[in-house]
């Protein structure tokens, strides 16, 4: 008779997200590290270093001004969405359909959304010009779209569903009994936001402001496709130091950026584990 | 001191429902319920889902808005008064404590609310967790305690605040039947114990019968009886409360000069002036017995055992007589012999019995 303990092959269905995970993620990770530290001449620290220069240092606080206010933005906003959504009817058409389109908003980025963007509210776009005829000019001031607060806008039409999608899990957590105990024990509206929905909702809409944090730090396309000239923000400065075919072209710069964004992320997103792991426990 | 006199041993209030009318998108919920608890008392509302027991209680507590009636309270009328300002404690059926408090911040909550000081709140929510036996848990969260840790908790935490009422939505439903004997048990003694009014809404027949001084049986939205436990068993007024509290034989008969012929048996009614003509007499499982001289020849009373159920100092008998199965409850002294498949002939005794019309004989619980 054979002994010794059965090995388990349970963890078999997960081998090809395991090798997608290596490949895709771990791998280019551990590339760019390792470039970030090489140089002509072997192990080098010049490109942190080089990350002191001025316009990389005004790129890195854009790209953090950027996803905090599009973060903080968003946040706020899509909870008021999340909220409205979990109060109506669970099975209802609204929730059913705003759900719906926020699945596919928050992946709507890139290319399509800078377009859709300059086709509506460019300074050629139809809404602009429509406005104009009725002598209401938002650009009167100069055309702000191709900026960081063009940006903070179009980054919004991601963020905001994401926060919905990422926040309504722990709104629909939240009981109706609590807000009824907290009545029959004599609190207002404010006392049950104040003791009870408050502090139980606040490790998720943290945790959920960190994680559109980390989305909108790490966005690239939309920002390439919008602006053309330059590098506001930290992702194109990447871009820039790699594709550039004159004397910017310093790939081993451009993975001391992208590691230093790799490593605002890694934190944000480790936080946003922690304080998903709390919210998980309160609002099962 | 002990700890019931630490809840200050409160004395409790009259309430009142006057014709409380609720309706939710053309569904009639209430339909004119009235209701008056003594001041201490303990009304138990039952019945089955849909009734509107939990819409009375539910705008007693000023959690909702009647269409009409009034809401009175020691007096007061308060039909319009917020549920914040109206001093009323309440058990949710579950998952009703914050579950980012401790038991013992729990039960401060309400306290805290009313601005009683720290150290008076800590004693206060100490005492009442001692009155509720969880002198051990106070530092725990929800879901560090059973449900039925969790239900005493919220308990505690809807006396602590000494409420003028107090309301228990199904408090024990969630929970597994031991637990739930004993709870219902430990309810009874707290509430006796702080003496505050108190209205228990459930569905289940048997808590209601066991823990209240009286049982308001509802159905379509009014209190069809409302009296002590004993009466609702033994004299119910309607047929519907005849067949939703206990067991209840329906036994096709004729109904005839005030009397109903069973089976070859005549019953008097508790209606003596129904009408005559066909009817189903509701002939509870203990009005059903064994035929004192124990012939077994062919009869519409014999019949075979189909199963004995032992119930401690009674069983009950499931008797098939051939064209209806019927159940009689038997001191366990008469029916240890009475295995499946025995002969036996029933016969009833002379109760009075009420009558439903036009729905088929059957046995149902």
């Amino acid at each position: 008779m054979m002994g010794g303990r059965r090995v388990s092959l349970d963890w078999i269905g997960a081998v090809p997200f395991l090798v997608y995970v290596a490949v895709f993620l771990f791998l280019p990770t551990v590339i760019i590290a390792a470039g970030a530290f090489a140089g002509a001449n072997g192990l080098t620290l010049s490109n942190f270093a080089n990350l002191s220069r001025p316009y990389i240092v005004t790129a890195t606080v854009n790209s953090l001004i950027l996803s905090a206010v599009t973060a903080v933005a968003g946040a706020v906003l899509g909870a008021l969405l999340a909220y409205a959504i979990a109060t109506g009817n669970p099975r209802g058409v609204f929730r059913r359909v705003v759900t719906s389109a926020c699945g596919v908003l928050a992946q709507f980025g890139g290319v399509t959304l800078a377009f859709a963007f300059i086709a509506t509210i460019g300074p050629a776009g139809f809404i602009y010009v429509w406005m104009l005829q009725h002598h209401l000019d938002f650009y009167s001031g100069g055309v702000w779209l191709y900026d960081l607060r063009g940006l903070e806008l179009v980054y919004l039409y991601f963020q905001i569903p994401l926060m919905v999608l990422v926040f309504l899990p722990a709104v629909d957590g939240i009981r109706p009994q609590w807000r009824e105990a907290t009545q029959s024990l004599g609190g207002s509206t404010w006392d049950y936001w104040r003791h009870i929905a408050g502090p139980l909702l606040a490790p998720a809409f943290l945790g959920s402001t960190l994680l559109l944090f980390a989305n909108a730090l790490s966005a690239y396309a939309t920002a390439a496709a919008l602006i053309n000239q330059g590098g506001p923000i930290l992702p194109l400065q990447i871009s820039n130091a790699i594709t550039s075919e004159v004397g910017l072209h310093e790939p081993g710069f451009a993975k001391a950026q992208a590691v230093v964004l790799i490593v605002i992320v890694a934190i944000v997103t480790a936080l946003y584990a922690l304080l998903q792991r709390r919210t998980a426990r309160w609002l099962q | 001191m002990t700890a019931a006199a630490g809840t200050g041993g409160r004395t409790g209030v009259e309430v009142r429902l006057e014709d409380l009318r609720r309706r939710y998108a053309g569904v009639t919920a209430l339909d004119g319920l009235n209701l008056t608890m003594a001041p201490g008392e303990l009304v138990a509302l039952l019945g089955p889902s849909g009734c509107g027991k939990t819409t009375a209680l539910r705008l007693l507590a000023g959690l909702e808005e009647a269409d009409g009636g009034r809401v009175v309270i020691a007096g007061e009328d308060v039909t319009n008064v917020p549920a914040n300002k109206r001093e009323i404690g309440m058990v949710f059926q579950a998952y009703s404590l914050f579950p980012h408090m401790t038991a013992m911040q729990n039960v401060e909550f309400g306290m805290q609310l009313h601005d009683v000081g720290a150290a008076e709140r800590r004693k206060r929510a100490g005492d009442m967790l001692e009155l509720v036996g969880l002198s051990a848990h106070v530092h725990k969260y929800a879901n560090q305690l059973s449900g039925g840790q969790q239900q005493r908790v919220a308990l505690a935490r809807a006396l602590a605040i000494e409420p003028k009422v107090l309301l228990l939505d199904e408090p024990l439903s969630a929970l597994d039947a031991r637990v739930r004997a004993r709870l219902r048990d430990e309810i009874r003694r707290v509430q006796l114990e702080v003496g505050t009014t108190t209205l228990f809404v459930t569905h289940d027949q048997e808590e209601a019968l066991a823990i209240a001084d009286r049982v308001g049986v509802m159905n379509a939205g009014r209190i069809e009886q409302l009296g002590p436990p004993t009466t609702i068993y033994s004299r119910p007024a309607t047929p519907f409360v005849a067949e939703f509290v206990g067991l209840t034989n329906r036994l096709a008969g004729t109904v005839k000069g005030g009397e109903v012929e069973v089976r070859g048996t005549r019953l008097p009614l508790v209606k003596p002036d129904t009408a005559d003509g066909p009817a189903i007499a509701l002939v509870r499982p203990e009005a059903v017995t064994m035929a004192a001289d124990g012939d077994i020849i062919p009869g519409p009373m014999v019949g075979t055992v189909i199963a004995t159920v032992f119930l401690g100092a009674t069983s009950r008998v499931t008797v098939d007589l051939g064209d209806i199965t019927v159940l009689a409850q038997l001191p366990t002294s008469d029916a240890t012999s009475l295995t499946a498949g025995t002969r036996v002939r029933l016969a009833m005794r002379r109760d009075p019995v009420l009558i439903a019309r036009d729905e088929k004989a059957s046995t149902e619980a």
